[in-house]
């Protein structure tokens, strides 16, 4: 499986490459509590190689640079080398670093207040012996390596004035400038790793940071690439390597393999292309909401149906806008365009939405970041729990607090919420626990539209299978759901309806026995190739 | 609703209860073990009710300003700028009532929409033009501070109308001065707003999580607005309070209140409600620092020290309060 003499004892290929592997790891595992998230995983990547790393969500891909990190130990009996030298497991936070390796993660790791040069040289300059800085050089060592990569930015800009496509390059010109000097001092090749850099990148973007990577890797040192998106991987990469529900799905050689093998490898078996959507699925439910031409941030004119009593899904892969819509319909980020139609006629443009006129229809908005946007956790449970409608217990100029803590009582009863104290600080709870305590606040309210984004996330599985049940009762009883997530099994199980976008735009829709988490997961992969090759002008769903 | 309260008592390992309620009392105990001190060592001039009475009434300005900064606070904003309010308010007494002849009751108004004023300018700042509270509020209190010298001549204007003197420490009820009356009468209002009104809430949630109390349909610029102005107002009222005290308007020891009364306010923020600005709490604390200092300075001990026991006592009594909370976060800034 590999094409590269490995030095842990692996039998290289005849007529493979002769060079020493930069990385080369072998038979590394973890396991969380019992779940193997890595079940002995071994690739290797060789000098001046790209090479990509690809799996769904949930496949090993973060454990795996997690464990190179130092962040993770991995299970006893794993091996790795670096340029031939084995290395002691687990590796150090830090050690990576001494090794010859840099990581460039999603959210880049750049501080937006300060400038390109400071931002460039931050280690040297917050580490500098001499205990005086010599700006002078500090700005011709940025100079020169930004224009090792033949890039123009501006040494003493803010890095938050900078394009998001700056600011990508400059992220992976730092990483690969962490491992130059080491590099040149050995004379051995680096390793840098970029964990996703691209979902929210425009095109020409892509290919500027393409331009980027090949440039480190003929200087010998090599990349690692992790994307969910097939096209590109298939474009910048020698080699990919696949991982699947943590073990190693499968290696290829980038050249002699095509899109639908890769894609195969990732999802576990053949996969039907979908066909050219634009026909509007019948939605089986009445509709209750009709949502027209929404966009803002990542999402382009979007159109969709809701059914009363519906759970809707949107998934689609990274960066793909579909987490945008709860928050966008609700009116809790700017709205570039779009409108509500509520079945009673009421029209809502989105451009003067707000949560607060969102709550007077009837909407409801659960969000994904439960500590900063959904709950405050240094106050009680009961405060939390009844936020929107304290004024419903004040009778007679006096806030009931019997009465709020007796309904949290009983609330907390229904949701299982333990221990279940209403007078608790939200802390004090699980983060299971904490989520049915919003969940609860919500319901409560009886909201017409419940929107939410990533509900389980960090949430116990008997937890999960709780707050399904209670969203499944109260779409019996008439509630609509739209369920912004990332997790196509949570997806398959609750809703009756799953939309799939790919670039900002609805691109499939997924109902019936499709509605599976392989089909959704499916679904996510040919919808970013459909896009791919038909943009522009992907069909939106509607209309 | 008698069921669940004995459940969820037992739930509760005791020595929990204890640690909260001693937590709730402790600077109160420390209050009277204070007392006890100096009066054993000054049985004749410390323990005396026209003492007491005496720092009831000169501290009720100080009670009223801690009062004025936990409004802001709780809404997660800093008002530096009460100590100049505080000052504005009663020069402005001076300079209407004495050198321009207006009413008493006019140039009262007038100096509480002064205070008005001042919480909607830095309201402006904060909130539409995001800058943070503690630059606005510390260029206000050096703006008005100059305002005032300018308005008075950086003189002490005495005669102000005797109404006023005698409203806020003429009469005495179970001898101690009616000024004490006012600031208590402003913290029974603030507690019933802060915990008996959805107001009180929404004023919590948006100190606490502004992105929630956004995401759950609160006006937070509206809020933080409204904490804003009360704040101004409520330091414009201490100037009335502190100009009937004087008798006179001063156009420069009003600013010494501002620190006591900061410390006050996260002071009180370890006591009866731990964890939360409140009113109860501020005031006690400000009865504190008055009977440790009124102490300090009777037994002779050098001004300094007064300055020293102020900060030492603060610092003090927030790191005790954090220890015995453990591993819990800090609640507060």
């Amino acid at each position: 499986m590999s094409d590269v003499p490995s030095a842990i004892g692996r039998v290289a290929e005849p007529g493979a490459p002769r060079a020493l592997p930069v990385l080369d790891v072998a038979d590394i595992a973890k396991t969380f509590g019992g779940a193997k998230a890595l079940r002995g995983v071994s690739f290797s990547v060789a000098p001046g190689e790209v090479h990509g790393l690809l799996g769904k969500n949930g496949s090993g891909k973060s454990t795996l640079v997690k464990i190179l990190a130092g962040f993770h130990a991995p299970d006893h009996g794993g091996r790795l080398a670096f340029n031939g030298e084995m290395v002691d497991l687990p590796l150090k936070p830090g050690d990576f670093r001494r090794l010859g390796m840099s990581f460039v993660h999603q959210n880049l790791g750049l501080v937006p207040s300060l400038t390109v040069l400071e931002n460039l040289r931050f280690a040297h300059l917050t580490t500098a012996r001499s205990g005086y800085i010599d700006w002078r050089a500090e700005r011709a060592a940025a100079r020169e390596a930004l224009g090792r990569f033949g890039l123009s930015i501006d040494t003493a800009e803010r890095v938050d004035r900078l394009s998001p496509v700056e600011r990508a390059l400059l992220a992976i010109v730092r990483a690969f400038e962490e491992i130059r000097v080491a590099c040149a001092a050995t004379g051995k090749p680096g390793l840098v790793l970029l964990d996703e850099p691209t979902p929210f990148l425009p095109r020409e973007g892509v290919e500027k940071l393409f331009g980027l990577i090949r440039s480190i890797a003929a200087t010998g040192s090599s990349v690692i690439f992790i994307s969910h998106d097939i096209d590109e991987v298939m474009t910048i990469t020698d080699r990919i390597t696949v991982l699947r529900d943590g073990a190693l799905a499968g290696a290829l050689e980038t050249a002699k393999a095509t899109h639908e093998e890769v894609v195969e490898m990732i999802v576990g078996r053949r996969i039907a292309r979908l066909g050219t959507p634009g026909h509007q699925a019948a939605v089986a439910k009445p509709a209750f909401l009709r949502v027209s031409g929404v966009a803002g941030g990542a999402l382009a004119a979007t159109d969709l149906v809701v059914g009363k009593g519906e759970i809707l899904g949107v998934t689609g892969l990274i960066g793909s806008g579909y987490e945008e819509l709860p928050y966008l319909i609700f009116g809790a980020r700017p709205c570039r365009a779009g409108a509500l139609d509520f079945v009673d006629g009421a029209h809502v443009p989105l451009a003067a939405m707000s949560p607060k006129r969102a709550l007077d229809l009837g909407l409801a908005l659960l969000p994904g970041d439960r500590q900063g946007a959904s709950g405050v956790d240094s106050l009680p449970i009961v405060d939390n729990m009844f936020l929107p409608d304290v004024d419903r217990f004040f009778r007679f100029g006096l806030l009931n607090r019997r009465a709020m803590v007796r309904e949290a009582f009983a609330l907390g009863t229904r949701y299982e919420v333990r221990p279940n104290d209403p007078a608790m600080k939200l802390s004090a709870l699980s983060g299971g626990n904490a989520q049915k305590v919003l969940i609860a606040r919500w319901m409560n309210r009886n909201p017409r539209l419940l929107l939410l984004d990533e509900p389980t996330q960090g949430v116990d599985v008997g937890t999960r299978v709780q707050i399904f049940a209670a969203l499944r009762a109260a779409a019996a009883a008439g509630m609509s759901v739209l369920c912004a997530s990332s997790d196509a099994e949570q997806l398959a199980e609750i809703c009756d309806r799953v939309l799939i976008f790919a670039r900002g735009r609805v691109c499939a829709e997924i109902t019936g026995p499709d509605l599976t988490k392989d089909g959704i997961a499916e679904a996510c992969y040919a919808s970013i190739d459909l896009t791919g090759r038909t943009a522009p002008a992907a069909p939106a769903l509607a209309s | 609703m008698t069921e669940t309260v004995s459940t969820m008592t037992q739930a509760r390992p005791a020595g929990l209860h204890l640690g909260r309620l001693f937590e709730r009392i402790a600077l109160l105990v420390v209050w009277v073990g204070l007392i006890a001190i100096f009066g054993a060592l000054m049985p004749q001039s410390f323990l005396n009710w026209g003492n007491f009475s005496i720092i009831f009434a000169s501290y009720a300005p100080a009670a009223l300003l801690a009062l004025a900064i936990i409004v802001p606070l709780t809404a997660g904003d800093y008002d530096l700028s009460v100590g100049a309010t505080l000052t504005l308010s009663s020069a402005l007494i001076g300079v209407l009532n004495v050198w321009h002849h207006l009413p008493i009751g006019l140039v009262l108004v007038l100096a509480l929409a002064a205070g008005a004023v001042v919480g909607a300018v830095n309201a402006l700042f904060i909130i539409f033009f995001r800058i943070p509270s503690l630059v606005v509020t510390l260029g206000t209190t050096s703006l008005m501070t100059g305002i005032v010298q300018w308005m008075t001549n950086s003189s002490t204007i005495g005669g102000i109308d005797n109404a006023l003197v005698m409203a806020v420490v003429g009469g005495r009820l179970f001898g101690v001065p009616y000024a004490f009356y006012y600031a208590a009468a402003a913290v029974v209002v603030l507690g019933y707003v802060f915990d008996y009104t959805p107001l009180g809430r929404r004023l919590l949630f948006v100190g606490r999580g502004r992105e929630v109390a956004r995401l759950n349909g609160i006006a937070v610029d509206r809020v933080r607005f409204g904490a804003l102005i009360a704040s101004g107002v409520l330091a414009a009222a201490a100037g009335i309070v502190y100009a009937g005290v004087l008798g006179s308007a001063d156009p420069y020891s009003g600013l010494n209140f501002l620190l006591p009364a900061f410390a006050a306010a996260f002071l009180g923020a370890t006591t009866i409600l731990p964890g939360r600005f409140n009113p109860w709490g501020a005031v006690v604390a400000v009865y504190f620092l008055a009977t440790g200092i009124t102490g300090l300075t009777m037994l002779g001990i050098p001004l300094w020290v007064t300055n020293v026991f102020n900060g030492g006592a603060l610092i003090l009594a927030v790191t005790i309060s954090q220890l015995t909370r453990g591993r819990e976060a800090s609640d507060i800034g």
